[in-house]
């Protein structure tokens, strides 16, 4: 018995002793194999008497358990100790910046038309689209604005060569010409007309060009025809639109009697934010107004039955007044160095 | 329109402050663009006489002044302007004076005592002259405070006017408006008959009627043209801004800004025969006031008298000509006060390069009935002023041709629902009234008779802008509007451009908006097109032409971006091109498509730790454009394009249809365009229909199958030129229903290849939706795909 546990002690002790698995395991083997000390013992209890053979087989029987219960003790450690190891070895420096390809972005104009069309789609309003060399009928005779009228000089206005009655739009306002006159076309089989709600942002052109001028710009017209759209329908839409855009519900939004051959009555709308450099001042923003009922006419709409807002708004004056920029001309010039700051 | 203040003030008087009656006006539609003091602030400051000027007993430039400022005794005042004289009157700051920047105290000079200081214009703000005192009237009142005696506690305002308010162009018609907005009582200017002291007088004739309907003209003789201008004539003259020139120049100006009403006046001396307003006779000349010489269209109108026969004096309405002007020598004159017609001198000014303020003025629509008025003020102004003895006003009208003011009907109902405001009969006739226009009630309607002076009221809505004016926009309410909530439609088989725009950004490309005019040169280097569209009045020489594409503008961009040091450029711009195309819809003549072109040069990708740098090449940008269409299979063929490298150039084809370009930028443009800085590769570009790029497909499920796939390898030596695309074709062709994809996963050339031949390594994946494959089937596929490779393409198969 005296062996047994001292058999005990002495693969405990080993066992400690060894850092590598594989010696680990021959060192098993020298108690627990084939020729190992314990099964040697086993091995011998024949030649024990019978009441000797229970007591001392059992106490072998612990002792291999213990002896195996140690093994597992060290197994683990020493996987332990190598996984420990492995995994120092492979830590990274995770301030390494990431692979990969890098990300680009939109134009601050589109983030800006994106804004607008978001918002104006969330009252049901659709996008519309329209040619950029425009006629001159839709251009400007069918929104009231006869030849020779002088608000036609309110537009200095491109012309193309050998294209008479053809001209680069000076506004998205042709796109109501011809929205009506499609709508009108489509629903013509119907007793009502229903309500036209759409917004057409695009680029616009006219002959100037400074700090705050570019020839080329964008617009975006909006069109609200229906039985019952008034004048207070435009301001509710047009301030409640202006407040969301800005994030700002203190924004002081106010309309004031300007004039648009194609809109009467007709309105400029100034904000004044009430904090920033801005602060207190009133920004024209935005031309709008009731749409002039020989524009109606022109768009094959019954001007009795039906009215109409309109308004036309520069979204590059949004962005510029949105994210603080002074200079539109940054706009058009392709530097990445501006545009890669909206992402 | 500027004007001052004081003077607006002498007509109509509202007891509101300078900015509360800026924002009447503004509110009202007649925006307040600028509000200016006259002079800034200054105190202490007096008419003063110089009694005596003595030399200075130390300095040859200073001299000693004896000053009598009104109060006490005459005050010692050293002074060195070069104009002080004795008896002259001037601006004299007292001790404790505050000047703008200075306060005047009581000094030495030289050793010598100056009790004050006498005043130039430009000490006083008023303006830049400092050549010496600022000479005062004979009449001005010594010891008056200057600011009154100059009337400097002024402000000038501009108005920023709306063409359809040509009435405002006056200060009759803004007085006018200050009246009805604010319920002040109007004091119009007097502007009674001055009846005719002899009978002198010039026959008128109406040769075009409908471009001259009404003309008064009368001679005024024995007027002193030297005579000087009143100070407050001249002040309110400058105040507008207009240079004060001769009394009678000065006295037509006036009355135009008083009034509104454009007059001329003749050197009567220099005219013969009758005055005839008529059209030029085919090549006729004109000498202008401004020496511009010109020869007036057919439909321009001219004053005419009958000198040889016939001559022109005038463009009616716009200018008058050198020959019949008047001048200082002018003993009499011929003052001509008429209405030409809105339509007949629209355009012309701006035609012959000018802008005069008569032509804005009639252009925009001048008071038909104010011509009497204005030549009977004008005459008593320059009797006033030049002395002289007037003739009898003649007249000439043709009433027919005189603009028409046919009534108007307002219904109040109709006002409140296209205003949305809550506004009653009587609420809407009594804004009415305060216009003062002829008006008729018929029950709950109104008949309304626009006045002369207005050329904006013609319909219905007219009226009902101006009642909201009147009202105030601001007490229209702004409620959060009510619709219909229908949902708009979302189709799934088309995606948006903004879409569209966020994929190319999350694969590193960055929008930019170009230009839609370009170089001439870009056009004919990147698409040779033979019909450019040419810009008839381009704003510079670079942008002349409309684009037909969109490479160029990026090359621009480019080319930009290098020179800011910028070494990778990942771009795209979204816009529209503009082709010349007989059929095209909607504007006759002009094909106008949206495209997407994108731009890639430097690194693939942005240089970085871990991976090796490398250029950007052609299958990168083609591996982005697949990209753009995830679900569908684009084709590429070869493509000869005048951007592009010939041998990396391919035409984009989706359903069998061209929709679109890539390709390497041709080394020619390379090299013209300075980007050999990129290094050896050059940059590629794509430029692809925006119509093909926003369809995209509803998803079309395909069963998956629950038998495994068995994929096999292969690989095959084909001649070197041989494209990929065509021996695809023709395995998937051929390959038996069970061949699900043919990948192709390897090219290699060199070693232990022919050096004519390619190796094209394929994974063959096979399938059966019904059963496990066996082997003899798959060999069998295969076999059969290297029968199709052997026979049609002259493939061997590429031992292992």
């Amino acid at each position: 018995m005296h062996n047994i546990e001292q058999l005990i002690a002495q693969a405990t002790a080993e066992f400690a002793g060894i850092d590598d698995a594989d010696q680990l395991e021959q060192a098993k083997a020298r108690y627990l194999g084939k020729n190992g000390s314990l099964t040697e013992l086993l091995k011998g209890l024949g030649q024990l008497p019978a009441e000797e053979k229970r007591t001392v087989g059992a106490a072998i029987n612990r002792a291999k358990d213990a002896v195996e219960a140690v093994l597992n003790v060290r197994r683990n450690a020493i996987k332990h100790t190598a996984l420990e190891a492995q995994l120092a070895a492979q830590a990274l420096d995770v301030t390494l910046p990431g692979r990969g390809q890098g990300c680009g972005g939109l134009h601050p104009a589109m983030r800006t038309l994106e804004r607008i069309e978001q918002l104006f789609r969330s009252i049901g309003f659709e996008v519309a689209d329209g040619p950029e060399i425009e006629t001159d009928w839709h251009n400007f005779t069918a929104l009231n604005t006869p030849e020779n009228h002088p608000a036609r000089s309110m537009h200095d206005t491109f012309y193309l060569e050998n294209a008479p009655g053809v001209l680069l739009r000076t506004h998205t306002s042709p796109v109501q010409i011809r929205t009506m006159l499609t709508h009108v076309e489509r629903h013509k089989h119907l007793d009502s007309l229903p309500e036209i709600r759409i917004i057409c942002p695009g680029r616009v052109y006219r002959v100037d060009s400074d700090a705050t001028h570019s020839p080329m710009f964008h617009q975006v017209e909006g069109l609200w025809v229906g039985e019952s759209v008034s004048f207070a329908d435009l301001k509710g839409v047009m301030a409640d639109f202006l407040r969301r855009f800005f994030e700002s519900d203190d924004l002081k939004v106010r309309f004031r009697p300007s004039f648009f051959p194609f809109t009467e009555p007709s309105a400029e709308i100034d904000v004044a934010f009430m904090s920033g450099t801005m602060e207190g001042r009133w920004l024209e923003i935005a031309g709008c107004g009731m749409v002039h009922p020989n524009v109606l006419r022109h768009g094959g709409i019954d001007p009795e039955r039906y009215t109409g807002f309109a308004f036309g708004m520069g979204p590059d004056r949004l962005t510029m007044l949105r994210y603080g920029i002074d200079d539109l001309r940054l706009f058009y010039d392709g530097d990445l160095r501006f545009l890669s700051q909206f992402k | 329109m500027q004007f001052s203040e004081h003077w607006l003030r002498s007509l109509v008087n509202p007891p509101l402050t300078s900015d509360a009656l800026a924002h009447l006006l503004t509110m009202a539609g007649l925006e307040v663009e600028e509000m200016r003091p006259v002079a800034p602030p200054c105190s202490g400051v007096v008419v003063a006489q110089v009694l005596s000027v003595d030399k200075h007993p130390d300095a040859d430039k200073l001299k000693l002044c004896r000053v009598d400022t009104g109060q006490g005794e005459p005050l010692q005042i050293v002074c060195g302007a070069p104009n002080v004289a004795a008896g002259m009157k001037a601006p004299c700051a007292m001790v404790g004076a505050e000047l703008p920047g200075l306060r005047i105290k009581q000094a030495k000079v030289r050793g010598v005592e100056s009790n004050g200081m006498l005043c130039s214009a430009r000490e006083l703000g008023l303006s830049e002259d400092h050549g010496g005192l600022l000479a005062l009237a004979e009449t001005a009142a010594v010891g008056q405070d200057i600011r009154m005696h100059l009337a400097l506690d002024d402000t000038l305002f501009t108005l920023k006017l709306t063409p359809n308010r040509a009435d405002c162009l006056s200060l009759q018609g803004i007085a006018r408006e200050v009246a009805a907005l604010s319920g002040a009582p109007l004091t119009l200017p007097p502007m009674a008959a001055v009846p005719a002291a002899q009978d002198n007088q010039r026959s008128i004739l109406l040769d075009a009627p409908q471009a001259c309907p009404r003309y008064c003209g009368r001679i005024v003789s024995g007027v002193n043209a030297r005579a000087a201008t009143p100070d407050w004539l001249k002040q309110r003259l400058e105040r507008s801004g207009i240079r004060a020139i001769s009394a009678l120049v000065d006295v037509t100006n006036y009355v135009m800004l008083e009034l509104g009403q454009p007059l001329h006046a003749f050197d009567n001396a220099r005219l013969e025969g009758s005055i005839r307003v008529r059209y030029p006779h085919a090549g006729e000349q004109l000498k202008l006031l401004n020496e511009q010489v010109v020869t007036p269209s057919a439909n321009t109108a001219l004053i005419a008298d009958e000198k040889h026969g016939a001559r022109a004096l005038a463009l009616a309405g716009i200018m008058g000509g050198e020959d019949s002007g008047i001048s200082d020598a002018t003993s009499e004159l011929f003052l001509e006060s008429a209405f030409f017609a809105p339509a007949a001198i629209a355009g012309k000014a701006r035609a012959l390069g000018f802008s005069s303020d008569a032509s804005y003025r009639y252009e925009r629509g001048v008071d038909f009935d104010l011509q009497r008025k204005a030549i009977e003020r004008a005459t008593q102004l320059i009797l006033d002023i030049c002395g002289g003895s007037p003739g009898p006003v003649v007249e000439a009208v043709s009433q027919t041709d005189l603009p028409q003011r046919a009534p108007v009907r307002l219904r109040s109902a109709r006002a409140a629902r296209v205003l949305g405001a809550p506004l009653g009969v009587t609420q809407i006739e009594k804004l009415l009234l305060s216009l003062g226009f002829p008006l008729r009630r018929e029950g709950d309607n109104f008949l309304v008779t626009p006045p002369p002076y207005r050329y904006d009221i013609e319909i219905e809505e007219d009226l009902i802008e101006e009642i909201a004016r009147l009202h105030g926009y601001d007490n229209i309410p702004s409620p959060i509007p009510q619709g219909r909530l229908a949902m708009l439609p979302l189709p799934e088989e088309r995606r948006t451009a903004m879409q569209l725009r966020h994929q190319l950004a999350e694969r590193d490309f960055q929008e930019v908006v170009n230009f839609s005019f370009v170089e001439a040169a870009w056009e004919k280097d990147f698409y040779a097109h033979p019909a450019v569209i040419t810009v008839t009045n381009p704003i510079a020489s670079q942008m002349s032409v409309m684009r037909s594409g969109l490479i160029g503008g990026l090359i621009g961009t480019l080319t930009a971006n290098l020179k800011r040091r910028t070494r990778r450029v990942r771009v795209f711009e979204i816009g529209r091109c503009f082709l010349r195309d007989a059929a095209a819809q909607p504007v006759a003549g002009f094909h106008q498509p949206l495209r997407l072109a994108t731009l890639c040069a430097g690194p693939a990708v942005p240089e970085q730790w871990g991976v090796e740098t490398r250029n950007v090449d052609f299958f990168d940008l083609k591996a982005d454009v697949e990209s753009l269409f995830p679900a569908q299979s684009l084709r590429f063929e070869k493509l000869a394009h005048p951007a592009l490298h010939p041998g990396r150039a391919a035409s984009i084809v989706l359903d069998g249809k061209d929709i679109g370009m890539i390709g390497e930028l041709h080394p020619q443009w390379v090299q013209k365009y300075e980007l050999a800085s990129l290094g050896n590769l050059a940059p590629v570009v794509c430029e692809i229909e925006l119509d093909a790029l926003t369809r995209q497909l509803l998803p079309n499920y395909q069963e998956v199958s629950r038998y495994p796939p068995v994929k096999r390898d292969l690989a095959l030596l084909v001649a070197r030129d041989q494209p990929l695309q065509t021996l695809l074709d023709a395995l998937r062709e051929a390959a038996p229903a069970i061949v699900s994809d043919i990948q192709l996963f390897d090219v290699y050339y060199g070693k232990g290849v022919d050096q004519n031949q390619k190796s094209l390594a394929f994974h063959i994946v096979m399938q059966d939706t019904e059963k496990t494959l066996a082997d003899s089937e798959a060999d069998l596929a295969i076999q059969q795909l290297i029968d199709i490779a052997v026979k049609q393409f002259a493939a061997t198969l590429r031992s292992k």
